[in-house]
């Protein structure tokens, strides 16, 4: 149980495999577009807090924080990922992860494949609380060692300082929060972004916003490009605006960046039908979740046109799905004053 | 947007030529010097949906009755809350309107009280009242059918003598020229006797559906409600019927042959099956083809009765469809499908509290809507055909009597004037002398038509005075399309006059691109090629066999619910409504890139 491809049955755990895991292993397992990949399972985690005496120690350490004070707490962000990336895994995990890679590479039939190494907390993802980017990603790790060395750094992620003060903002300890980390095959991605089954801006049920970019959905999702902007109506499918965006520049890999030539800057980098195919996978996923979500995707260079829509992750919608669970509404009882509560409303705007 | 306005009436020069043309309209109609600042202080739009050009002094009696009718309903009878009716100007020979929105909470309170028991009564009992309705309608048309205008005989007819009258039997041309004036006051109170209810009834699943899905399109939500069927789909439905059974009758190329009407009715005759046919057509003319191109606002409109070139001409497009081997049937099982499917689909979005408002809120609209869509067959077709009928019969007699000269000097004269007119005529030939004013009357309509010319060449100007930082009134924006958008658009236009970017209300659907024609008169619709966008002051619902011609429809006012627009949207043409100035900005032969979903019109 220390390692759990996308595809067995026990991947719909969460409690094992976390949120953005369960996504795509529900995702897979229901025959949609997903790179293979395996999750490394918050057992995993515990054995490795346990066996290497970590969490006494960083229980120890975060027992007299003051959650207030940045500066205490970046020190302590900075020790406990010392110590991760100190700790080796005890050998039954690194022996189960080296099968594992091996498997992944063997499906993808290519030696020390690319993967992405991405964190999948059990915490995260609860509808409330989104822990939206607060946990860290990876992209383009090769090999066993630096795989190894990446999950451990996903699993430092949960003591960010950043991340250390958005769990206590919710009610939760950071050592109570259970990490595991996906391994997924690097999607070479022509084009990458990021879908909500609703309109973000004004929660529009009847919406599905797109927003994407050329290269890797890093620049999307950390705000470092003005993606081109695309929305389809949930119903009947219609492409009903996009606007063109800066992306001035990529991410070819996990870390190296280029600068978009001009020409390209000028052209959207989705075409009209893959925004339209992107959205029908946005509604049959969002059936499935019975809620609005918001997805990652990329456009996979490796596959062929039509079908190389890949996603890379499908969580529940956090803020605009609550009101509308809560939403109240009348039913109407007298016509007459159902128009009057109405025309006064009008007025009120 | 406070600081910015559009003219005051008062600031604005008098078109060359028109000097005086105040003076040709009843005095409660054009601009007075004491409610100056009250015309200031409001934002009037141009009614160029009904009127899209400049008015005949006798033709502004329509200015009066739609205003009165509206104000009577809205502000005396079912009492709406928030507004009162809409004020009424005749300037430079157009009609302006301006809401009266109601802002005091008292003063809404009391009215929301009456409203609640008077709008509720309608509510409940609203089929039946529609039913009522009809038949107050056919009444009164019938009463008009029966108003004749004899011209006045050398001698009174025996029975004024033998049955002991011992009145004129030509009182009767006074009498009924009363009469008529009162039934189109009356229909015009009928007219909007459901109307306000039944906008605000769609109003409440409109504004449920733009809180619910706050980017959801207006022509989407229309689409849920629109009926699918009815009468107003009829006079075209008829088009379609007999290009099918005339195709069938072996009659398609004489019918597609693009000759005049009489040679068409010629070649008809030489045959069993065509005049068969022609029977057919003939019968369907009462009362389908008392339809008119335009709403029947001006005294010069035609009905397709009028001018049967304009019936024959959508047979023929229909016969050469059904000859290249077209199915021209309107798929009105699959078009009610589809509008439940979509109103299925918005519902499924919903929380159970939401789809049960969902659902009241549909169905109320959809209880409410044949009266909004079907109203203006019975008062803006049927009645105002019989109407101009009329009066073009007592024209005809004031020239036979040698009152007037010519049959269109009548429409110089304005409603009041012409009842002095009508007394002098009367009461010169029973005393027997010839009448004291026809010279007088000579001498002034020869000086107005040189003033309507001079007000028919000036283009229209949307809007005057302040306009509200928000334009709230039910009718000016679901009717009118007049929205706060909309006139922040018209203001900004007045700065940029080269914008290669119209805007508008998005009306119906799709985007296409070609040269536009502007359509000013009905008679133009035949100049109509295939793939050009119509462009005209209003859309009009009975060009709708042009609409297999043409590729888009641009209109300068009109807004989601102008019948016109629901039109469109059910022959799938992108529109887009409220443009402003489309038809005076745009020329005939230009190329443009019609977006009918996002309301802009780009000039290529």
């Amino acid at each position: 149980m220390l390692t759990i491809r996308f595809d067995e049955q026990t991947s719909l755990d969460t409690r094992l495999v976390g949120g953005k895991a369960l996504g795509l292993a529900q995702m897979t397992q229901s025959g949609l577009p997903v790179a293979p990949g395996f999750t490394v399972s918050t057992q995993a985690y515990f054995r490795h807090l346990e066996e290497s005496g970590l969490r006494r120690r960083i229980i120890e350490l975060l027992a007299d924080i003051d959650h207030g004070d940045i500066h205490a707490l970046e020190a302590a962000e900075a020790t406990i990922r010392a110590w991760f990336d100190e700790g080796d895994f005890p050998p039954a995990i690194l022996a189960e992860l080296t099968d594992a890679y091996d498997d992944l590479c063997e499906r993808c039939t290519t030696h020390n494949i690319s993967v992405a190494v991405r964190s999948s907390a059990t915490a995260e993802d609860a509808k409330g609380a989104s822990f939206a980017g607060e946990y860290d990603t990876f992209v383009g790790m090769r090999g066993v060692e630096e795989v190894a060395l990446y999950i451990r750094r996903c699993w430092a992620s949960a003591y960010t300082s950043r991340s250390m003060a958005y769990a206590w903002k919710n009610g939760i300890e950071p050592s109570e929060v259970d990490m595991a980390v996906v391994v997924q095959k690097t999607v070479n991605a022509s084009a990458a972004g990021v879908m909500f089954t609703l309109s973000p801006l004004t929660g529009d049920r009847s919406r599905i916003a797109i927003e994407a970019t050329y290269g890797l959905g890093l620049s999307v999702v950390g705000g470092e490009v003005t993606p081109d902007r695309y929305v389809v109506s949930k119903i009947g499918l219609d492409l009903v605006e996009k606007v063109l965006g800066e992306k001035a520049i990529e991410y070819l890999d996990g870390t190296t960046v280029a600068d978009v030539e001009p020409a390209r800057r000028s052209q959207y980098c989705l075409s009209d039908d893959q925004a339209v195919a992107l959205a029908k996978l946005g509604k049959t996923l969002e059936r499935q979740h019975g809620h609005p979500v918001d997805i990652e995707f990329a456009i996979d260079r490796d596959l062929p046109a039509g079908s190389n829509v890949i996603l890379l992750q499908c969580r529940p919608e956090t803020y605009w799905s609550g009101r509308h669970a809560a939403a109240s509404a009348a039913p109407i009882v007298n016509a007459a004053q159902a128009v009057i509560e109405n025309s006064l409303r009008h007025l009120k705007h | 947007m406070s600081k910015k306005r559009f003219d005051f009436f008062h600031e604005v020069a008098v078109p060359k030529g028109a000097e005086g043309w105040e003076k040709m309209y009843p005095y409660f109609l054009v601009p007075q010097p004491e409610g100056r600042d009250a015309e200031d202080s409001r934002l009037w739009f141009a009614d160029s949906m009904h009127w899209s050009r400049a008015v005949h002094p006798f033709d502004s009696i329509g200015a009066e009755a739609v205003y009165l009718g509206v104000g009577v309903n809205s502000t005396r009878s079912i009492a709406l809350p928030t507004s009162l009716g809409l004020d009424v100007r005749v300037f430079n020979g157009f009609v302006y309107i301006c809401p009266l929105p109601i802002e005091d909470p008292e003063e809404i309170g009391k009215r929301a009280a009456l409203f609640g028991d008077r709008a509720g009564f309608y509510f409940q009992n609203w089929p039946d009242l529609y039913a009522k309705w009809k038949e107050k309608m056919q009444a009164s048309i019938t009463r008009m059918e029966g108003l004749t205008f004899e011209p006045f005989p050398e001698f009174e007819p025996e029975e004024v003598i033998k049955q002991g009258w011992g009145k004129s039997a030509s009182w009767q041309v006074i009498e009924n020229y009363h009469r008529l004036v009162d039934e189109f006051f009356l229909i015009w109170q009928y007219h909007f006797e459901m109307l306000g209810l039944g906008y605000g009834a769609y109003m409440v699943f409109f504004q449920f559906c733009k809180e619910a899905f706050p980017e959801i399109e207006d022509q989407t939500v229309a689409r849920m409600v629109a009926g699918v069927q009815g009468i107003m789909f009829r006079p075209d439905e008829e088009l379609r019927r007999l290009a099918k059974t005339g195709v069938a009758a072996g009659l398609g190329s004489i019918l597609s042959s693009g000759k005049p009407v009489e040679e068409v009715f010629a070649s008809l005759d030489a045959s069993e099956a065509g005049r068969a046919w022609a029977a057919d057509f003939e019968a369907t003319r009462d009362p389908w083809f008392n339809y008119f191109s335009e709403y029947g606002f001006l005294h010069e409109q035609k009905t397709w009765n009028d001018d049967l070139s304009i019936p024959l001409q959508g047979i023929a497009r229909y016969a050469v469809r059904l000859m290249a081997g077209e199915n021209i049937d309107r798929p009105i099982e699959q078009l009610a499908a589809e509008q439940d499917e979509l109103a299925g689909e918005y519902r499924a979005l919903l929380n159970p509290e939401e789809a049960k408002r969902f659902d009241d809120a549909l169905n109320l609209s959809r209880a409410v809507f044949p009266y909004i869509e079907e109203h203006n067959i019975y008062v803006e077709h049927w009645s105002h055909s019989v109407f101009w009928r009329k009066v073009r019969e007592l024209s005809r007699t004031m020239v036979t009597i040698g009152f007037f000269k010519d049959e269109e000097d009548l429409y110089h004269l304005n409603r009041f004037e012409l009842d002095q007119a009508l007394a002098d005529a009367f009461q010169s030939w029973a005393i027997g002398v010839p009448p004291r004013g026809a010279a007088m009357w000579q001498e002034e309509i020869a000086k107005r038509r040189g003033i309507m010319a001079a007000l028919r060449a000036t283009s229209i100007t949307p809007a005057y005075g302040i306009p509200p930082d928000e334009v709230t009134d039910p009718f000016a924006v679901m009717n009118y399309g007049v929205t706060t958008e909309r006139v922040t658009e018209w203001l900004g236009a007045n700065d940029a006059v080269d914008g290669q970017l119209l805007k508008g209300i998005p009306a119906s659907p799709g985007v296409v691109e070609g040269p536009v024609r502007i359509i000013r008169h009905e008679n133009e619709v035949a100049d109509l090629q295939p793939g050009e966008i119509l462009v005209a002051p209003i859309t009009a619902p009975s060009w709708a066999s042009a609409f297999s011609v043409v590729s888009g429809v641009v209109t300068d006012i009109g807004g989601m619910m102008s019948h016109a627009a629901i039109v469109c949207r059910e022959y799938g043409m992108p529109a887009v409504v409220s443009t402003g100035y489309a038809s005076s900005r745009l020329k005939t032969g230009q190329r443009v890139r019609l977006d009918g979903r996002n309301g802009t019109v780009e000039i290529l």
